[in-house]
């Protein structure tokens, strides 16, 4: 008996245990996805005997017999299935890793009316598009265009991958690129026992069992590892992240970290290696609370640590990073302000549920070095800190990063690789590492729970005079992006508004959680939640209207930039587009439109403002090389990633735009450290207005010196000859081909440092409704306008905010991971409530008119802004709805029917 | 996900197939089973080879299989006077997953499985729904759903036996009937479940799920007052706390959707 795929025959027999996905994978079919194994994602969707099945939870063996039809064999890129089109045309992807069991799901759907889709489209979630997209590709609305040569720029290019996604042929980092030398055979798979405890020492190991289980090739302990700290934080300057993580450590400061490590022929005999190690733990008094691990006598973390090598502020405290500063006499403001606003808010912590866990797998290549595939935002920086763990050369480590399945900050940590690399040298052989959902949830770093006082002083006349803060922000275990996010989110936050006298007193605390990390935002987002609740409450207080008390105050041009002092920084106004949003957010609110409010619920309306740096501070760094073939066809080496945010389309915009030819005729090969320049990473929204400068750079550079070539070809001034998809012409009309020009390939590179740097902003508005007895939020309305300089894509942006708004809302009403003496109790996303299609209202984007004076073309960045401001906007409006103004996230129905009836 | 500690899988054709082995389980949908890991396992005796139909009527009313898909239990033609037969449907819905998951889980898997959310425990509780279980000397015994399931992921199932279909009578079926639900998202996984149903008679029986670690039903001997309502909701002892809900909000929203499903079979 077979199971038949996609038409063909397999006969390889399923384990008794075993589920299909797997399976299907086994057999090649790797375009079926795991999102989360579990049953709850639907990623994994294929056809069994044409019904839809979460292949994930269907047992293999109940296949057998079977017709399974994959989305690979519902189309191929040139011969897209109808529903694959619409996916394509309607740009209804994102990062694309849902999108298999997306279009799978949806070819079933014919006959289903579009108010019907939420209902039957429930068990497919998606984390990047907020589902408008998705709701447009199943409804065959085209959203995209094929512009002419020259015409990209501005134009909403289908991402270049598109037919590849949606017939489930681009690769992610456990797909197999083909291309590489790796091994086929042989991979070994790696596995983790995880610490029981909160916090405990290894007072012995004994791995002999384990190490004897046939099938088992390397147990891995603290004994085993290299004696060197690092931080699994990724910046540029690897200083910026405090050095207090071990590869494996004999001391466990939080449930799940790293105790043993197993290698085997199979996952399934590395697990049951992992249950045969014996441990004696010795186990330590624990804090999870961050106010309670700052009192003297709390049980430290890192008290081991030297503050200099490490960069810990202050270990005897827990404190990894802090800041206290005032500009001006915060005290004197508040005493002489007229009207006086305080409150402490406390955001929730959230996991990212980036489609794709991390997983990694590294081999070593024919030349000696040492090659690791993963899903990364930043390539480069892990091939360093690999290097320097390891102790190699750079030259012999590469790092391969193909599609990326979402990140959302969360990629931008060192999670697996290093596990895999040094197995691989140690045995030689390839090795696998792939994170479960529930390793997702239980021990990859998510997003900073915070505790943010905010105090505001303003005379009667709405001007500000005071703005205190001070922020506590727990960064459980380790320290990795925990200064970091501290700082950011004390930034633009606090710059934003000009104000004679600021105080921010800021401490980002160890606990025994587990490590929170970078996520969408980098700490502005839980910081502008309490600050621009303050706002709408000194509004309030002085009976001025909320957009007018914030148009009163904000900076202008010329103004400077100030948190505790004048910035000297590299910080500017490249342009400027706040007063465009607020307005275009009041003018939407007011308009009338959106849905009626349910009979006796309560309504009201709310905005808040975000304003953030398009680069990151202190160095962000692209070198790109733009290359032409005699036929035509451009290329683009770049090292940053594709996650989803669309930068692989900008780039094709870029280079298309500047070279006069179509997009189809350009390629961006893209995240191998091997084959590009360097890039410092996706993150901070930098892939357009750093890599995509570069890239412009490049482009440039190539024009100049085809133009040129031309010139002294026909005899003419480069100035009269226009480049075009075909070659240049030259006065006359005759056009000279490529071939003409030059031999095989030309080149031109292009590079950015990242500085100086503009700022871009965002302002959300929502109108909602509220049923007090149920703490049902309903939104009404949602409209949210973006300064993102002249925009590229106006559909791929009108993405970014769309998802940027939905992951805002799940954090602002639904999604809470929630934790029981650092034991996480959400671990799957049936538990987790990431934003279904239901969750998510349609909401009206609207672009301000500016142009910037740095990012390329005039562009600003755009990708982790539009999460921002969508809390406090949301919190805005439940607050004038219901009279009570709520101060923790998320604002579930529970909590606020508790508000409403203490 | 691959459940790698499952070294043997036997399809079941007869009763004696049913005898466990130490390590083995029941495998009927397999769509809770195969969603978590499962340590303990080594075994699976699959449910769905033993041919059961799906769903028999008769004189008596319905009897659904254990081995009953959701998308089956959708496909009994309802005689027109079975007017609870929409809170079939409404059930459905009430999975946190959508229709795809009808096509592989049961009406048995869900009700031993015993979660506060299991949607057939709203249902089979709604309709006062009898369990059959086969029991391992041959025999079988009979026990109301709503005893059968004692608390979360706890039912009256003694080792050896197997949950073989429950009974629907026709007087339950023939009665007009309420749902409400409730979650913490508009389509999200139940935080509490009210279900009123009106017999022939004027008895009306009260189901609260979800909201609760088993299953509560009030029996009145006429449609109550919302004072009565209000009485009975305060005899239940232990409201659910998870993920899903705090348990004084649970409380709170089960007694406005019960004053609203007695409305409704008021009117």
């Amino acid at each position: 008996m077979t199971i038949s795929v996609n038409g063909q025959a397999h006969d390889a027999e399923p384990r008794p245990g075993q589920c299909l996905r797997t399976y299907l994978r086994e057999q090649g079919s790797v375009e079926v996805k795991k999102g989360c194994d579990a049953g709850d994602c639907g990623a994994c969707t294929v056809l069994v005997d044409e019904m839809p099945t979460h292949s994930c939870i269907f047992p293999a063996a109940r296949a057998v017999g079977r017709d399974v039809t994959t989305v690979a064999g519902l189309g191929s890129p040139d011969h897209l299935h109808p529903v694959q089109r619409q996916f394509v045309e309607a740009a209804g992807f994102q990062c694309g890793f849902c999108t298999a069991g997306m279009v799978v799901t949806a070819s079933t759907l014919a006959g289903v009316g579009s108010d019907d889709l939420p209902r039957v489209m429930k068990g497919n979630l998606c984390r990047c598009t907020g589902y408008r997209s998705i709701r447009d590709a199943i409804a065959g609305r085209v959203n995209t265009a094929s512009p002419s040569a020259g015409e990209a720029y501005g134009s909403s290019v289908a991402a270049p991958a598109g037919a590849r996604v949606v017939t489930g042929r681009e690769h992610y980092a456990l797909d197999g690129f083909g291309a590489l030398d790796e091994p086929v055979t042989g991979l070994l798979h790696l596995k983790v026992l995880g610490s029981p405890h909160a916090h405990a020492r290894v007072a012995a190991i004994d791995v002999s069992r384990a190490a004897a289980l046939e099938g088992v090739h390397l147990v891995l302990t603290h004994r085993d590892v290299p004696d060197v700290l690092f931080s699994t934080g990724r910046h540029e300057d690897r200083l910026d992240d405090p050095d207090d993580t071990r590869i494996i450590d004999p001391v466990l400061r939080f449930r799940g970290q790293r105790v043993a490590v197993v290698v085997a022929d199979t996952v399934a005999i590395a697990e049951e290696a992992c249950r045969l190690v014996d441990v004696t733990y010795e186990v330590l008094p624990a804090v999870f609370d961050a106010h309670e691990a700052r009192v003297a006598g709390a049980p430290l973390l890192h008290g081991d640590k030297d503050p200099l090598h490490s960069r810990i502020s202050e270990p005897g405290r827990n404190v990894v990073a802090q800041m206290h500063d005032e500009h001006g006499d915060v005290t004197a403001a508040l005493e002489a302000a007229d009207a006086v606003v305080s409150g402490t808010w406390q955001t929730a912590r959230v996991t990212h549920a980036a489609l794709e866990t991390h997983g990694a797998r590294a081999w070593i290549a024919g030349d000696g070095s040492l090659v690791v595939r993963t899903s990364s935002q930043v390539p480069f920086l892990v091939r360093a800190e690999l290097a320097r763990l390891l102790d190699l050369p750079v030259e012999q480590v590469r790092v391969v990063v193909g599609r990326v399945g979402g990140g959302f900050g969360g990629k931008q940590e060192l999670i697996v690789e290093d596990l895999v690399a040094l197995a691989t040298l140690r045995l030689g052989r390839p090795v696998q590492h792939e994170l479960t959902r529930e390793d997702q949830f239980t021990i990859v770093p998510c997003r900073h729970p915070m505790t943010v006082s905010v105090t505001l002083g303003a005379t009667a006349d709405g001007t500000l005079t005071a703005l205190q803060l001070d922020v506590v922000t727990d960064t459980g275990a380790y320290g990795n992006h925990g200064p970091g996010v501290m700082f950011h989110g004390c930034h633009e936050s606090v710059a934003v508004y000009r104000c004679d006298n600021k105080r921010v007193d800021a401490e980002a605390v160890y606990t025994n959680n587990l490590p929170s990390g970078a996520f969408r935002g980098y700490g502005l987002g839980q910081v502008i939640f309490a600050i621009e609740s303050a706002m709408d409450e000194l509004a309030r207080a002085l009976a001025i209207d909320p957009f007018e008390l914030r148009r009163r105050n904000v900076i202008v041009p010329g103004d400077p930039m100030i948190v505790t002092a004048v910035e000297e920084g590299d910080l500017t106004y490249g342009s400027y587009g706040l007063d465009q949003c607020l307005d275009l957010v009041e003018s939407a609110l007011g308009s009338g439109r959106g849905e009626v409010a349910p009979d006796g619920w309560a309504v009201g309306t709310g905005s808040a403002l975000a304003m953030i740096a398009t680069v990151p501070p202190r160095g962000h760094f692209s070198h790109v090389t733009v290359s032409v073939t005699t036929d035509g066809t451009y290329s683009v080496d770049v090292g940053t990633a594709e996650f989803g945010n669309g930068t692989t389309t900008v780039h094709v915009q870029l280079v298309a735009q500047e070279l006069g030819t179509t997009p189809d005729r350009v390629r961006v090969r893209q995240s191998d450290t091997a084959t590009s320049g360097y890039d410092t990473g996706a993150y901070g929204s930098t892939g357009s207005v750093v890599a995509g400068k570069a890239v412009h750079v490049a482009a440039e550079r190539l024009r100049s010196d085809l133009l040129a070539r031309a010139g002294r070809r026909a005899g003419v001034a480069a100035g009269h000859c226009v480049l075009g998809p075909d070659g240049v012409e030259v006065p006359g009309g005759r056009v000279l081909a490529f071939g003409e020009l030059f031999e095989e390939q030309i080149s031109a590179t292009g590079s950015h440092d990242g500085t100086p740097r503009s700022i871009a902003f965002n302002v959300h508005g929502f109108r909602v409704a509220v049923e007090p007895s149920t703490g049902e939020v309903r939104i009404l309305q949602s409209v949210q306008a973006v300064d993102a300089g002249v925009v590229i894509n106006p559909e791929q942006l009108r993405g970014q905010v769309e998802g940027g708004t939905a992951q805002g809302i799940g954090s602002a009403l639904y999604e809470e991971m929630t934790l029981r003496d650092g034991e996480v109790l959400t671990r799957t996303f049936r538990d987790y409530r990431v934003p279904q299609m239901a969750d998510v209202p349609t909401t009206e984007v609207l672009f301000a008119d500016t142009v910037d004076a740095l990012g390329p073309r005039g562009a600003k960045s755009m990708s982790e802004a539009p999460y921002n401001p969508v809390a406090p906007a949301l919190a805005n409006a439940i607050r004038d709805a219901v009279g009570v103004r709520p101060h923790e996230l998320p604002m579930s129905r529970d909590r606020l029917w508790r508000m409403l009836n203490p | 996900m691959d459940l790698n500690t499952v070294t043997t899988l036997r399809t079941a054709r007869t009763r004696d197939d049913l005898r466990l082995e130490p390590g083995e389980t029941v495998l009927a949908g397999g769509t809770w089973l195969f969603s978590e890991p499962q340590l303990e396992v080594s075994g699976l005796v699959d449910l769905t080879t033993m041919g059961w139909e799906p769903w028999t009527i008769h004189d008596g009313g319905l009897s659904i299989a254990a081995t009953c898909t959701i998308a089956q239990l959708l496909e009994p033609p309802a005689p027109p006077d079975w007017a609870a037969a929409h809170l079939f449907r409404e059930c459905a819905e009430a999975f946190l997953m959508s229709f795809k998951i009808w096509n592989t889980a049961t009406v048995g898997g869900n009700l031993c499985l015993a979660l506060p959310a299991g949607a057939m425990i709203s249902l089979a509780t709604a309709l006062d729904a009898v369990a059959v279980i086969w029991t391992p000397d041959g025999g079988e015994r009979r026990e109301p759903v709503a005893t059968f399931v004692h608390g979360v992921q706890s039912t009256s199932l003694q080792p050896g036996e197997v949950l073989r279909s429950i009974e629907l009578s026709t007087a339950a079926l023939r009665a007009r009937a309420a749902f409400r639900k409730t979650a913490l998202t508009p389509l999200g996984r139940s935080s509490s479940v009210v279900t009123g149903r009106l017999d022939l008679d004027g008895r009306l029986t009260l189901g609260v799920t979800a909201a609760t670690p088993r299953p509560h039903v009030f029996h009145f001997g006429h449609p109550p007052t919302d004072d009565e309502v209000q009485r009975a909701i305060a005899t239940v002892d232990a409201w659910y706390d998870d993920a899903h809900g705090a348990p004084d909000w649970r409380a709170a929203v089960t007694l406005g959707l019960a004053y609203e499903v007695c409305e409704e079979l008021r009117s």
